[in-house]
């Protein structure tokens, strides 16, 4: 039972967070400030959460490094989700067969 | 404001579509997780429960901590609280582009579903943010986390590390999909990056900043950074609307 009030309330503030703030901004925010702000959040975060966290992420680093440099010349030349996703797997794999 | 009418089963599919590389990396993922809730004392259906809810790595992660070190409910609150406020800033960045004339129900709705890269494909896509789109996405996402989670619980180490070790890039290759093309058609995006890149992997080295938790890091960064970009490089309403990425 105890497992359960854990989870409802990891749930309830996990829910809270992401809720909040899309249902109580309700108008377009003014401050240009503000407004460049949230513009530039989703670049900001993407960047900080792929590098150097990519790297870590494989049994060997260089491997990591690969698909970083893979994943970022396939994005350059405007390939979709789905192929630069695959491509940054079979790079670490690829590579693997040899590092690991 | 440019405003690509589509209908819903479309959007649907896209998104679903779209939710196909998400799950896979989930699965791989979520299969880390569900040895760590194993570890905490969680039956697999309680782990595929918390996953369903909760959608959050770095978070159930700390969360599955605090269980199993039966730390408290309130501890439990102030560490999902820390370990997911990022999801404050995406939640904010996407209510600016909600469809003024919308249904308030999907606001609700789509926040049950602001992960990391669910946030990600929405908000790349141009003009109001498509809760249809998002929806499908969901739909194939979400179950593979749980799913993912609640076999990693069961199963444990089943999963040949090669697998996993390929797998867990996928996520940063769509990170990669999303940031990059901006980047090379806007010269700010472009040094953002660049900059968000070396200032990211000083803080993962750096003495006392490199003990603070992923989730933290990523908070302080993007405050700072994104401050710093809005000071200098502030963008109207228009640019702010109608760029960001096509990659979706």
């Amino acid at each position: 039972m105890r497992n359960y009030a854990y989870i409802l309330v990891m749930f309830a503030v996990i829910y809270a967070i992401r809720a909040l703030p899309m249902t109580l901004i309700r108008r377009p925010i003014k401050s240009p400030f503000l407004q460049s702000f949230l513009f530039y959040v989703p670049y900001v975060t993407l960047a900080v959460m792929t590098f150097p966290a990519i790297v870590n992420a494989t049994q060997h680093p260089l491997a990591g490094v690969l698909a970083l440099v893979v994943g970022v010349v396939a994005a350059w030349f405007g390939l979709g989700l789905m192929p630069v996703a695959v491509l940054c797997c079979a790079a670490v794999f690829l590579s693997e067969l040899l590092l690991v | 404001m440019r405003q690509t009418k589509t209908s819903i089963p479309s959007s649907l599919a896209r998104g679903a579509r779209n939710g196909v590389p998400i799950g896979m990396g989930y699965f791989a993922v979520a299969f880390a997780l569900g040895i760590q809730a194993k570890a905490a004392g969680l039956t697999p259906f309680q782990s595929f429960l918390a996953s369903l809810l909760c959608d959050a790595s770095a978070g159930e992660y700390a969360g599955f901590g605090v269980i199993r070190a039966d730390s408290g409910l309130w501890m439990m609150a102030v560490i999902t609280f820390v370990a997911n406020a990022r999801y404050l800033l995406m939640s904010a960045a996407m209510s600016q582009r909600m469809d003024p004339a919308g249904k308030t129900i999907h606001r609700f709705a789509m926040s049950m579903y602001i992960t990391d890269e669910i946030f990600a494909i929405t908000i790349a896509r141009p003009g109001y943010l498509d809760p249809w789109y998002l929806y499908g996405a969901a739909m194939v996402a979400s179950p593979c986390w749980a799913a993912g989670t609640a076999l990693g619980c069961v199963a444990g180490n089943v999963m040949p590390a090669r697998a996993v070790s390929a797998l867990s890039v996928a996520l940063f290759g769509m990170f990669l999909a999303i940031i990059i093309p901006p980047a090379r058609k806007d010269r700010v995006i472009g040094a953002l990056v660049a900059v968000c890149f070396a200032a990211s992997f000083a803080m993962s080295r750096l003495p006392v900043v490199s003990g603070l938790s992923e989730g933290t890091r990523t908070i302080l960064l993007t405050v700072v950074i994104a401050s710093a970009a809005a000071a200098l490089f502030p963008r109207t309403r228009r640019g702010a609307r109608e760029e960001g990425g096509e990659a979706a």
